[in-house]
């Protein structure tokens, strides 16, 4: 198994829900009560050094439930790795997810784009407003599944 | 009249920059609270150009996705069109052969060289030198020549096709990127003369929007940006794609983080980028242009036009469309404005589940408000031409 995948079941041994693997990339789903942790960990920890994140991606997942997640893309400049985290939002009608801009100040603009596109919230976030959509769209995310394509 | 009325007035001011001015690069509106010409705050507002590319792609086959991948960094089609083809290519598991791979360098370089082009007579235009807008567009259109040659058209390519390209190289086309690639490196020495070691240019640049690397690092600055405050990385290099690691170059780093040594960094990287071109020229091999899977890629004409499986492959191929396997892919490729990473799921069906397109300009973007405070209105100026958004890129 990959070494970052064992360290972090060694040090969140319940924060982890699922491991996946395809192609050579690891995405590690982990709860979302832990998740400002687990990144703060892996930022930190001279054996990971994640320092840089790539992407937040919001997605909706429908039909499927839990519908909305998202999705870290970390990089270690050090280690020259990347390493992915995936938390789902446990509220299909109210998408919630605890914000990781303590962590990496990048995430600012990347958790204002997940909301404003896919609609989930980020609580701790400093100024989560919506960034490519005018404010008047209230209560529409374009990149939702029921969102149609076009009419609008 | 009170003393209160002739006192002088102390209020901030709000100012609209854009998103119809020249010097924003595009749609790009700043909010701006200033004090005289201090910014106190700047917030961009960005989304002018927003056409909901990834949502776009969740209704097409994959093929179809890749014409709207030209239209994110229009300066740079060749390197949008990379990052996603490889995307893709990494989800169903192919590899392009050689000759693929790098005639894809070659025109990836090309398009590095020509995007830092506009990037440096802009910029320098911005800020009021005037020749090196000439002097730059003089190659730039070089370059367009080059690749009229190949993809018929001057931005938006579409050449390089999953599992593939479109077709070889045409005849000529060897002989005339050699002339470039040859007399390119003089051609910097000009740009140089104008600008290095100018007065206003040095005024202008020197210790204006510094970052440090640990701020670089900690804004998600990749590319050029990054390496400008001394961030030793660069993805050809460290994670190499497309036999990147069959070539010698160098990262150029800067010390300060500073516009200026941006600017050094950037032209650096141009004579990288064409000793690159020159070494994928010298060593160019010869073999097929397409991986041999009927599953990806298109019959020859002669087979779709003279057997009846080449119809059909050829009639599956464009009204179904290539069917990757389940799955989620993360690429990330070094295009000229920093890293371009293409994020695909797949749920197996001929269209992309979602498509996340993680485009370096509006990374590099993101940090305004922090660069511009107590800074004054003009060196804002400064500091969107240094970090050389496309707002293409920016908005998607």
């Amino acid at each position: 198994m990959d070494t970052v995948t064992e360290k972090l079941q060694a040090q969140f041994p319940d924060a982890i829900v699922d491991v996946y693997e395809f192609r050579g990339d690891v995405t590690v789903t982990v709860k979302p009560a832990q998740l400002v942790a687990v990144c703060q960990f892996l930022r930190d920890d001279p054996e990971t050094s994640f320092k840089y994140l790539s992407s937040v991606s919001g997605v909706d997942y429908y039909p499927a439930s839990p519908r909305f997640a998202a999705v870290y893309h970390l990089y270690s400049h050090q280690f020259k790795k990347r390493f992915a985290l995936k938390a789902f939002c446990a509220s299909d009608d109210l998408p919630v997810l605890p914000s990781v801009v303590p962590v990496w100040s990048t995430a600012d603009w990347h958790e204002r784009e997940a909301y404003d596109l896919v609609g989930i919230k980020f609580s701790g976030h400093p100024d989560l407003r919506r960034i490519l959509t005018p404010p008047e769209c209230e209560g529409y995310h374009p990149l939702r599944k029921d969102y149609p394509q076009e009419g609008y | 009249m009170n003393s209160a009325e002739l006192a002088p007035k102390t209020e901030t001011m709000l100012l609209n920059l854009g998103p119809q001015h020249p010097s924003t690069h595009g749609v790009l509106r700043v909010w701006l609270e200033l004090d005289g010409e201090v910014i106190v705050n700047a917030d961009p507002d960005i989304g002018y150009l927003h056409r909901g590319i990834e949502k776009m792609c969740e209704n097409r086959t994959y093929h179809q996705c890749l014409p709207l991948t030209d239209r994110l960094d229009y300066l740079a089609g060749t390197a949008n069109n990379f990052g996603f083809v490889l995307a893709v290519e990494k989800l169903l598991g192919v590899e392009v052969p050689k000759r693929a791979q790098y005639i894809r360098v070659l025109l990836a370089e090309l398009t590095r060289i020509s995007s830092h082009l506009f990037w440096l007579g802009t910029h320098g235009h911005d800020l009021g030198a005037m020749t090196p807008l000439f002097f730059a567009f003089r190659e730039r259109e070089e370059l367009m020549d080059l690749f009229e040659m190949v993809w018929g058209g001057r931005l938006f390519p579409c050449y390089l096709r999953i599992g593939g390209l479109a077709a070889d190289l045409p005849e000529g086309f060897i002989e005339k990127a050699w002339d470039f690639v040859k007399k390119f490196p003089e051609r910097i020495k000009d740009y140089h003369n104008l600008l290095t070691k100018n007065r206003i240019w040095i005024a202008r640049t020197k210790d204006v929007g510094v970052m440090t690397k640990e701020q670089a690092l900690d804004w998600g600055w990749s590319g050029p940006m990054a390496r400008g405050s001394g961030v030793d990385w660069d993805i050809r290099r460290d994670t190499p794609y497309s036999s990147y690691e069959d070539f010698d170059f160098k990262i150029p780093l800067g010390s300060n983080g500073d516009t200026y040594d941006r600017y050094l960094v950037r032209m650096e990287e141009m004579v990288q980028s064409n000793l690159i071109c020159r070494q994928v020229l010298e060593k160019m091999p010869s073999g097929d242009i397409n991986v041999n899977d009927p599953t990806v890629i298109l019959p020859p004409k002669e087979k779709v036009y003279n057997t009846i499986e080449g119809l059909i492959n050829h009639f599956l191929l464009i009204e179904k469309g290539i069917t990757p396997p389940k799955g989620e892919v993360y690429h990330a490729i070094e295009a000229p404005k920093g890293e371009l990473g293409f994020f695909i799921i797949s749920d197996g069906s001929p269209h992309p589940f979602r498509v996340k397109v993680r485009g370096p300009s509006f990374i590099n973007l993101s940090p305004t408000k922090v660069l511009a405070k107590g800074r004054l209105l003009s060196d804002l100026i400064a500091l969107i031409g240094t970090m050389d958004i496309v707002l293409a890129d920016v908005d998607r």
